[in-house]
């Protein structure tokens, strides 16, 4: 396996790219010169950061490390659905609704990867845990808050529709039945579409990477195959667990719609 | 048939009654006094405090979509959830026999919700409601958007109701209509509630 090595010459080389998008922008009058240097900036350094911890990381292979790690990175995906949704539950569910559903998909499709076809030794070993936790992480997330924001917007639009539901008898799994699945469809459609795409339209970060760092693309599409899939069982578990927990609480236990457990919309 | 003690929720000030089977009580009031908060916590659609009893059996000790099926509420501006009319009923065909009974047209079921006039949704939304055969209707401005022939029969409609036994709360601004289909009045006031004979 051989690949070729990047020095600080090729990053800096590269970062100009950067630097002529900065100077379009002051030509053309976007205002986004700032931005673009400070995202740029941002990026090298939180990767650099990263990139530090995962090495000190592999070397420890500490499976307490390795657990902290991964919690780590749950609970700022938790904040991130969180800041994804127009109208988010009052309280602990704000934060907890979106976590929770992470941890429970995430950490079982992760533990089944590794347990069962990745097979590292030991199991938990960081250089596969952490990366492959990330990148089903990474696509939960975005199934889990679209789900949710989806969700609860359709229900305060359709509020009218799904009281009118429940003034009938309906009972509240009948009543948001319609809305719920809507919010599901959204929230997997994505990873359908991004699947379809793959190898047509574009070639996956993780495949090409391997395949730069010189392992056979066979074997590389193997890896992404296996993640693929992994990712669309973390999805579609994720986002099932979190439409029907949300679902679940925007109604009580009498089969009253409880939008008052919303925040008011952003917008 | 339906007791209602020291009913309170936010917005409302604490009310009691009863409603005895086949009558009317009207309930009147301002815009905004909590016509519509009073019927929507009768049909536990909101969270209230109090005890409500439908003969004799606590409303609590009913599972909520039961109460609903027997305590029926028909909002002023009622929602829909699919394309078409007929696809809101349980049983369009037995409901279809009833539209010319309310001047709808025959065919109204295949029409589009998003086509239909105010007036006829409204008359539609309580066709609805009758449909589960509840016990209490609880009707908010159901003659609200209607012309007088309409109303009429809306009115001709609820009575016929009545003598079968349903009891009706029916909010409305129109005095005249309180006094044709009710035998009392309950009335917000700056100060709570009173509830008077027509």
């Amino acid at each position: 396996m051989t690949f070729l090595t990047l020095d600080y010459f090729d990053l800096g080389l590269a970062a100009t790219l950067v630097l002529v998008n900065a100077a379009l922008s002051l030509y053309l009058g976007l205002g986004l010169e700032r931005r673009f240097l400070i995202a740029a900036t941002r990026m090298a350094v939180q990767l650099t950061l990263v990139g530090l911890v995962l090495k000190a990381l592999f070397n420890i292979a500490s499976p307490l490390l390795t657990a902290l790690a991964a919690l780590c990175m749950i609970l700022f995906a938790g904040r991130e659905v969180m800041a994804r949704q127009e109208r988010r539950f009052i309280g602990w569910w704000g934060y907890g609704l979106g976590t929770s559903v992470m941890l429970t998909a995430a950490l079982l499709v992760t533990i089944f990867g590794l347990s069962t076809q990745v097979r590292p030794d030991p199991w938990y070993d960081p250089r596969y845990a952490i990366p492959i936790l990330g990148m089903i992480l990474g696509n939960t997330m975005t199934g889990v808050a679209l789900g949710l924001h989806t969700l609860t917007n359709d229900a305060a639009r359709n509020r009218a529709g799904i009281e009118a539901q429940l003034a009938l008898g309906a009972t509240r799994s009948q009543a948001l039945r319609s809305t719920a699945r809507g919010a599901l469809r959204t929230a997997l459609i994505p990873i359908i579409n991004s699947m379809s795409a793959t190898g047509l339209v574009a070639l996956p970060g993780m495949m090409t990477g391997q395949i730069l760092s010189g392992i056979d693309p066979i074997d590389a599409v193997k890896y992404q195959l296996l993640i693929s899939f992994l990712i669309a069982g973390g999805t579609g578990l994720g986002a099932l667990a979190a439409v029907q927990a949300g679902a679940w609480r925007l109604c009580d236990n009498r089969h009253r719609l409880r939008l008052d457990r919303l925040t008011d919309s952003k917008s | 048939m339906l007791n209602v003690e020291n009913l309170s929720r936010p917005g409302l000030p604490t009310i009691s009654f009863s409603l005895a089977r086949g009558t009317c009580l009207a309930v009147m009031g301002p815009s905004g006094s909590g016509k519509t908060l009073l019927l929507r916590a009768l049909a536990d659609l909101d969270p209230s405090s109090g005890e409500v009893e439908l003969h004799d059996e606590n409303r609590n000790q009913v599972p909520a979509p039961s109460w609903r099926r027997r305590v029926s509420y028909a909002a002023a501006e009622p929602g829909w959830w699919a394309e078409t009319v007929a696809e809101h009923f349980t049983n369009w065909g037995k409901t279809k026999q009833l539209t010319g009974a309310l001047l709808l047209p025959s065919d109204i079921g295949v029409a589009s919700v998003a086509r239909l006039s105010t007036g006829e949704r409204q008359r539609l939304a309580v066709l609805r409601s009758l449909e589960k055969s509840p016990e209490v209707l609880l009707l908010d401005e159901p003659t609200g958007p209607l012309d007088k022939a309409a109303a009429d029969a809306m009115e001709l409609l609820l009575r016929q109701r009545m003598q079968e036994g349903v009891g009706i709360l029916l909010s409305t601004h129109d005095l005249s209509q309180a006094s044709r289909m009710a035998d009392r009045i309950l009335r917000f006031t700056k100060i709570g509630v009173e509830i008077v004979s027509t």
